[in-house]
């Protein structure tokens, strides 16, 4: 589903020269499974994330989802394969001005869905999240889970064929992360969407995902299976990964 | 000059009331074209100055460096300067440098940098996430401008214009005198120049209560958009 093929990206120092966040990386993620990026802070994890629906250039290599490359299209090819490309945010980004069912509608609109279909697909997100009775809410009056369903609701609408998550619990509780975790394995398993979740923490790891990539100064150390909640991890890093948890 | 009794100033300003409407019916003129032309073109400006900075959508060093360079040109003008250095122009496009209309010439320019930088530091205050998420779902520039930035923005948007309004009724004071008519004009033609000091503190009163009720109205609606 998802082909990262030799990327590299670089971003210049503040105080001048190169800070290389992702280097020389490849990287296969299969449809239908739900795959951590997972490292320390500064590994360069949620750069190789937001290369996926290119929010990030990279300086080489090629970025292939479903087929087509990304890499190699014009503006508005890249709009219309990023409204197939779901993305929730650690900080929710949700805008403070619209209500919970129209920031819902947000990538509807711009997709130019009609507004029958729109009401109508808003409130079968608003189901698979739990938030029905929120709709006409602000998110300034929601929770810090809610916001992240409404978030989740969000890039669901479109019917991605991939949701691409930021850290999506590293702002909440524990007892609302794992709240927000089983919404998203719902939402995999329900929907046969492609899952690809960055977070620092081996738990969610071992909670969602099917695979994980271990990154570490720009690169993919290994990448482990996870099977009944048990990592099987090789490198050194992996596994003081899995002890810090 | 007689001493007044208030009775003598009401009957007074009673007998000038047809004069007193025609200066606010000026004033409103002058404000009117003076607000137009910031929002449609200072609007504009603003977003664009915004958007050309480093890390926005259409970040250019020097397209910004070159607008800032421009709005901070036409602000460093004392308004009455600029009045006058702009005759030509009001002479060009109005026909004449007289009325209130002619004031509205130099009002709107110096309104258009002005409304452009608040325009600019309002939208500043929107999270940089939330437009990198309507990028993430595929919007383009234009709806994020519109359905994005200006949505996230309108109640900030409508405080900016509350405080241009109000500025600019004390600008259109200062074109007033230069022969644009309007309420600051009357208070100077008749209370300073002809002592009438009566008509003076009228008008001074007049102009308390109009920015009294624009700033109320613009926080009434300012606080409704909000739901931040």
């Amino acid at each position: 589903m998802i082909h990262l093929q030799n990327i590299r990206k670089r971003f210049r120092r503040p105080g001048g020269g190169w800070f290389d966040a992702v280097q020389d990386t490849s990287l296969a993620i299969t449809a239908g499974e739900v795959f951590g990026l997972i490292g320390f802070s500064g590994a360069g994890k949620s750069t190789l994330l937001r290369l996926i629906n290119l929010l990030e250039r990279p300086d080489s290599g090629a970025v292939i989802v479903d087929g087509q490359d990304l890499t190699a299209m014009d503006a508005p090819a890249l709009r219309r394969a990023r409204q197939h490309l779901g993305m929730v945010f650690q900080q929710f980004n949700l805008m403070a001005n619209r209500t919970v069912a129209d920031n819902i509608a947000f990538p509807l609109e711009i997709a130019g869905w009609s507004k029958a279909d729109i009401a109508q697909r808003v409130a079968e997100c608003l189901e698979v999240v739990g938030l029905s009775d929120r709709a006409q809410h602000y998110p300034a009056q929601l929770s810090g889970g809610q916001k992240q369903r409404v978030g989740i609701a969000r890039a669901l609408a479109p019917r991605p064929k991939v949701i691409l998550a930021d850290e999506p619990t590293s702002a909440l509780d524990p007892k609302t992360t794992q709240s927000i975790l089983d919404c998203l394995r719902d939402i995999n398993q329900r929907f046969g969407v492609t899952v690809v979740i960055v977070t620092h923490e081996m738990h969610v790891v071992r909670s969602i995902c099917h695979r994980a990539a271990v990154l570490d100064a720009g690169q993919v150390v290994e990448v482990v299976e996870v099977s009944d909640g048990k990592v099987d991890a090789r490198s050194d890093l992996a596994r003081s990964l899995l002890e810090a948890a | 000059m007689e001493e007044m009794t208030f009775a003598a100033a009401l009957a007074d300003l009673a007998g000038m009331a047809p004069e007193i409407w025609q200066a606010c019916q000026e004033t409103g003129l002058m404000l009117g074209v003076g607000l137009a032309a910031a929002i449609l073109l200072g609007g504009p400006l603003g977003i664009w100055l915004y958007l050309s900075q480093p890390g926005q959508l259409f970040a250019n060093r020097l397209v910004n460096g070159v607008l800032g360079w421009t709005v901070n040109l036409v602000r460093s003008f004392p308004f009455i300067i600029l009045m006058v250095s702009l005759v030509p122009l009001t002479r060009l496009l109005v026909g004449s440098t007289i009325g209130p209309v002619a004031a509205a010439v130099p009002l709107s320019f110096a309104a258009i940098p002005y409304f452009a930088r608040l325009v600019e530091q309002t939208l500043r205050e929107i999270p940089r996430g939330v437009v990198e998420a309507a990028e993430a779902m595929g919007a383009s520039p234009l709806q994020i401008i519109i359905k994005v930035l200006l949505n996230e923005a309108r109640s900030g948007l409508i405080s900016s214009l509350t405080i241009l309004t109000i500025s600019f009724l004390s600008y259109s004071a200062v074109a007033g005198v230069v022969g644009g008519g309007g309420i600051g004009d009357l208070a100077i033609r008749y209370g300073y120049y002809r002592f009438q000091t009566d008509v003076m503190v009228a008008m001074v009163l007049l102009l308390v209560v109009i920015v009294q009720i624009i700033q109320l109205l613009g926080n009434r609606l300012a606080a409704r958009l909000d739901k931040r």
